[in-house]
This record gives structure tokens, C-alpha cells and sequence, in this order.
């Protein structure tokens, strides 16, 4: 091409810096990952940073009050439950459970949620309708009476809470991922690929999936923050996790009996509970702001 | 120029209509529009906005909306059948053999992907190359459409590209396959000026040079005059009036063609201070079936005779157009295009 005109190179920056750096520049997503990454790393680390082991019961040492306390006694930094139990270790372990609650359920609601969302947004008319009625009968349940009433007839255990909560939290997903699509399927880029002769299943993963996943990951934040939340709840009404498990929404509800004489036993894991969903709402409103699509629409 | 009248045409259109179902009824977008381009030829479309002309090319690239339907007596694309192709026919063909550009190269890249993700991608699908291949007829394209260090490029995001730099891209993406046909929808609707005509050079120069099939829609009677060989002046989902672009300005025969010649300032023949013809009144309602003449309720010549079937007229044999009148008669009744 003689007639081409050789333009020089110029970059139009409309975001400062990469997504990394915005991250970092990002007062929520630090803190919030702060507060994640501490919880994570102390699951992680339950069995080294543990003084002794969570479920050991020691009835001549029931009661021990927190170190800051004057009766506290550094061998139980945090004291010691009802049944003379570590509380430090027990709070340590409880963070395994909580963050495991989260991420399942998490992963378990995104799947149905992204993929009927995805679906009813992009193929829209007949389907969209279908998938819409799904989305608004789920609606409709409300979600503890049904944790309740499953968890009751099944009985509560790790595995069923997680599946409960998974196969009821997926409407948040789904209503969010069937906008979002709506909204990029009528792009001008995904004609694009489909003049271009894409398919539809390369149309919808690789396309409109990219594009909607600052939205997903937001959601996927907020669901685990509250999929932990009712963990808490479900627990603490004896219909979660089973003794003699360290889940925090457990201890809480073995506590409350003494929340006036030994009100620790109730704030110590009542505080592990808000630190960590503050640091996931946090982390999940930072990463909004972050992946603001001002720049790249 | 059309001289190749007897090289086969890529894209033969006969007899293609497009209806749209809408709540007031079904919206006749395309009526009846027959047309070919062969090998190496730009062929116009040409109208106002909604005259069926982006339908007509959405309707050939098969991305008509749900709500639209195709009829066709014969829509074929190198003597392959388009109008009864499966969906993977079609994606065979599409990004491949026939390639579209977009009006809007602001939207039409995928903002989660590099430019050479996008390209290498296209050529990957359809000729089943290695990446470093693929990569390598990226970075040669990007030159040929005048992106200056295209090995750069390759790695950026489409927000960190101009509009000019972007349908560049665009074209270049066009190009990645060697198609025989490329539909450019208003190409260079969105781009300033300047940036329109080295846009418009580019499509030219590669048109000439790869010996592409090119069919333009535009309503920039402009843009016709400096690439077309062929065209196609569209009103009201019909073609009113085709003819050579030499012919065509030289002799517009269609009220309508000649109201919109009589928009446009001429070099040399538009003085100073006169004021530029327009066309009065507003383009019919496309629900519903028209009778006779689209045109007539804004055309100068009316007559009683309009409200019936037309005749196709010709000026020439590579000259037709539809209207009661010949345009000598026309001319008798007394010019106001000036």
C-alpha cells in the first residue's frame, strides 16, 4: 500500500496504569485483602499457630477468661469455653470452616447462577422467559425458611449446609449475569464475531463472558460474604454445622447461654465473623470500583 | 470498473426482502432488491437512513435480528447457496470468504481482548493455523492497512486505540482470511474527515490491489463518487435507480437520486450564498404493503400515474431506473435540480 498513510504511534490512556496497579492504589481492595488474606492464611496455618487442640475438652479449666482480663492466664490466651476447650485454637479452626462455607457455596451458586443468567441473556425470547420464571419462583422461597425446613429433615452437616446454601444462592448470580448479557449481546463487538464466524458457545464464553466477569466477580464477593453470614445463622439456631465442630456461628450458640457471665465467649467469634464478611464486602466493592468499565466500553 | 462484466459474480442478490414483525405490523425493510458484485468491483449502496440498505447487508451476512425474516428468490455467494445454508455453512463462510466492517469501530472490538487476540483468533478458526503463523499475517496486515510498529500494537487493548486506528484494525481483521467479499457498512460514518478520506484510500487501494469483491453502504453520495464502479440508490427498501457511477452523475435519471444530487454543494457549480436543494417531507411508513411509487409523495413530478405499478425504465443498458416518467420528459417539464 504506497498510499497509505503511516501514522505515528500514540497511545490514548484512559485508565492510569494496569489492573494490578489500580488494585493497589485501591484503599478497599487493600484493606479488604488484608483482612481475607489474614483469615486465609490463619485456616491455612490452623495446626502451627494453634496452642493446643480445638476440641480437647478439660473440665477442671472451664471458663478461663481472655488474657486481657484479670484472671487471664497465657496458657489459654483467649480463654477457655463451657467444656474448658482452647478458644484461641477453636477461633483459629473456625475461620477453616467459614472459609470453606464461603468459597462452596460460592462456587456452587456462581455455576447455576452464571449459567443460566448467560443463557437466558444471550438466547433470550423462549428461554430467557423459562429461565426468568426459575429465577423469580426461587425468588419467591425464602431462603433461611428452606435452609431451615432442608437442613432439619436431612440433618445439619458440613456437606448439606454447603449444598443447601449452593442450590439456593444462585439467584443474585443470575439475575446479575442475565443483565450484564442483555447488555453486551447486543454490542456491536458480537456481531462482530458472529460476521466473523464465531460460534456460540465461542460467542458466549469468549466474548460476553470476558466482558461480564467484573460483574460476576462482585456478586461472587457478596454471595460468599453472606453464604458465611447464614452459615453463622443455620449454626446458631442448631440446624448448621454439629458440635463439636469449631464453626464461629456454633460457638456463638454455645455461648449464648452465658453471654452476661462471660460475654468474651460471644465477642471473641462474633468479632472473627464481621472482620472477615467486612473484609470480603470490602474486597468485593474495591473490585467494582477497579474494574469500572469507563474506560474500556 | 464493472469492465469484467463477464467475470462471475461473488454475491448475486435476487429478489431479497426482509420483513421485521413489530407491533403495528410487519415492517417491510427490504423490498424486492436484486443486485450482483463480481470480482474486483465496488458496488454502492446508496439512501437515507432506513431504507433498508444496513438490512440488506445484515440480511446477506445471515445477522439479521430474531425479529426479522429473509426471502430471497436467490442469495448466493460464489454460486453457493446462502439462503438455505446451515448455521455452520454459514460460519464457515463468514470472517472467512465474506468479511464485514462495521460502522462504529469504537464498539466493534471486544474490549477484554488485545488487538492480536482478536486477529490472531479469526485466522485461527478458519485456517486452522499455529499462533506464530497467524501472528505473522497479523503483523503483515496491520502494516499494509498503515498501522506504524504493528508488533506493538498487537499486544494492546482496543481502548488504547483511536477511532481512525481502530477501523484500521478493523480492516485489517477484515483482510486476516482473504475474502472474496467485503461488506463495509458506513465504514467511515464515525471518523472525522480526514480520517475518512485515508480510509476510504486504504479500502480502495486494497480493493484494487487483492482484487476483492467490495460492497459499500453509505449515504454519502461523496464517498460513491470516489470508490464506487457500480450503484444502487435504495429508497424505501427498493432500488430505485442503478446505474455506473459515471453514469450516475453524469445523468441521474430518479427524482430521488437527483434530489439528493441537488443536496450537495458542486465545486465550480454551487455559488456562493444560493441555498442547497432538499427534499421535502419524510420517508413513508414501511408497515404495510406501498402501491405503486415510495417516492411520490415527495417528488416534485407526482402524477395520477404514480399511484400504480412503476416501470422499470432504462437509460442505458447498464443504466435503469423506476419511475412513470422518462427522463426527458422530465427534463421538458422544466429542471429545478439546477
Amino acid at each position: 500500500m504506497s498510499d497509505a498513510v503511516i501514522l505515528p504511534i500514540e497511545t490514548v490512556t484512559t485508565k492510569v496504569g494496569s489492573p494490578a496497579a489500580r488494585m493497589a492504589a485501591n484503599p478497599s481492595v487493600v484493606t479488604g485483602l488484608l483482612l481475607v488474606g489474614a483469615v486465609v492464611a490463619i485456616a491455612l496455618l490452623a495446626p502451627l499457630l494453634a496452642p493446643h487442640d480445638p476440641y480437647a475438652q478439660d473440665l477442671t479449666r472451664r471458663l478461663i477468661p481472655p488474657i486481657w482480663h484479670d484472671k487471664g492466664v497465657w496458657f489459654n490466651p483467649l480463654g477457655t469455653d463451657n467444656l474448658g476447650r482452647d478458644y484461641l485454637s477453636r477461633v483459629l479452626y473456625g475461620a477453616r470452616i467459614s472459609l470453606l462455607i464461603g468459597l462452596s457455596v460460592m462456587v456452587i451458586s456462581g455455576l447455576i447462577g452464571t449459567a443460566l443468567g448467560l443463557a437466558a441473556g444471550y438466547f433470550g425470547g423462549r428461554t430467557d422467559l423459562v429461565i426468568s420464571f426459575v429465577i423469580t419462583a426461587r425468588l419467591a422461597m425464602p431462603v433461611v425458611l428452606v435452609a431451615l425446613a432442608v437442613v432439619a429433615m436431612i440433618g445439619g452437616s458440613l456437606p448439606v449446609v454447603i449444598l443447601t446454601l449452593g442450590l439456593l444462592k444462585w439467584d443474585r448470580f443470575a439475575v446479575v449475569m442475565r443483565s450484564a448479557t442483555q447488555q453486551v449481546r447486543s454490542l456491536d463487538y458480537v456481531t462482530a464475531a458472529e460476521a466473523a464466524g464465531a460460534s456460540r458457545s465461542r460467542i458466549v464464553l469468549g466474548e460476553i463472558l470476558p466482558n461480564v466477569f467484573p460483574h460476576l466477580i462482585v456478586v461472587a464477593t457478596v454471595e460468599a460474604g453472606s453464604a458465611i453470614l447464614l452459615e453463622a445463622a443455620l449454626s446458631f439456631l442448631g440446624l448448621g454445622v454439629q458440635p463439636p465442630l469449631p464453626s464461629w456461628g456454633l460457638m456463638i450458640a454455645e455461648a449464648k447461654n452465658l453471654m452476661f457471665f462471660s460475654f468474651w465467649l460471644i465477642a471473641i467469634p462474633g468479632t472473627a465473623l464481621a472482620l472477615l464478611v467486612l473484609g470480603i464486602n470490602l474486597l468485593g466493592d474495591g473490585l467494582r470500583d477497579v474494574f469500572a468499565p469507563d474506560g474500556r466500553s | 470498473m464493472a469492465s469484467a462484466a463477464a467475470s462471475a459474480a461473488v454475491l448475486e442478490v435476487e429478489d431479497l426482502s426482509v420483513t421485521i414483525r413489530t407491533p403495528a405490523g410487519p415492517l417491510h425493510a427490504v423490498r424486492g432488491v436484486s443486485f450482483d458484485v463480481r470480482r474486483g468491483e465496488t458496488v454502492c449502496l446508496v439512501g437515507e437512513s432506513g431504507c433498508g440498505k444496513s438490512m440488506t447487508s445484515l440480511a446477506i451476512m445471515s445477522l439479521l435480528p430474531e425479529t426479522a425474516t429473509r426471502r430471497a428468490r436467490r442469495l448466493a455467494f460464489a454460486g453457493a447457496d446462502l439462503a438455505g445454508a446451515t448455521g455452520a455453512e454459514i460460519n464457515a463462510l463468514r470472517g472467512n470468504r465474506m468479511a464485514m466492517i462495521f460502522q462504529e469501530p469504537m464498539t466493534a472490538l471486544n474490549p477484554a481482548w488485545t488487538i492480536g487476540d482478536q486477529l490472531v483468533e479469526v485466522h485461527r478458526r478458519h485456517k486452522r493455523s499455529g499462533r506464530a503463523e497467524a501472528r505473522e499475517r497479523a503483523v503483515d496486515l496491520l502494516g499494509k492497512v498503515g498501522i506504524a510498529s504493528p508488533v506493538e500494537r498487537l499486544g494492546q487493548y482496543p481502548h488504547q486505540l483511536s477511532g481512525g486506528l481502530r477501523q484500521r484494525v478493523m480492516i485489517a481483521m477484515a483482510l486476516m482470511c482473504g475474502p472474496d467479499l467485503i461488506i463495509a457498512d458506513e465504514p467511515t460514518t464515525a471518523l472525522d474527515v480526514t480520517i475518512q478520506a485515508q480510509i476510504l484510500r486504504l479500502l480502495a487501494g486494497l480493493q484494487r490491489e487483492l482484487g476483492i469483491a467490495l460492497l459499500l453502504i453509505t449515504h454519502d453520495l461523496g464517498i460513491v463518487a470516489r470508490i464506487a464502479d457500480r450503484v444502487h440508490v435504495m429508497y424505501a427498501g427498493a432500488i430505485v435507480e442503478r446505474a455506473t457511477a459515471a453514469e450516475l452523475f453524469a445523468r441521474p435519471c430518479h427524482p430521488y437520486t437527483r434530489g439528493l444530487l441537488s443536496c450537495l454543494p458542486a465545486p465550480g457549480v454551487t455559488e456562493a450564498g444560493t441555498r442547497l436543494g432538499t427534499i421535502p417531507g419524510v420517508v413513508p411508513s414501511l408497515i404495510g404493503g406501498i402501491e405503486g411509487c415510495a417516492f411520490r409523495s415527495r417528488c416534485e413530478h407526482a402524477r395520477a400515474g404514480c399511484a400504480q405499478a412503476v416501470p422499470v425504465r432504462r437509460a442505458s443498458a447498464t443504466h435503469h431506473y423506476v419511475c412513470v416518467e422518462e427522463v426527458a420528459e422530465m427534463a421538458a417539464l422544466g429542471e429545478a435540480t439546477a
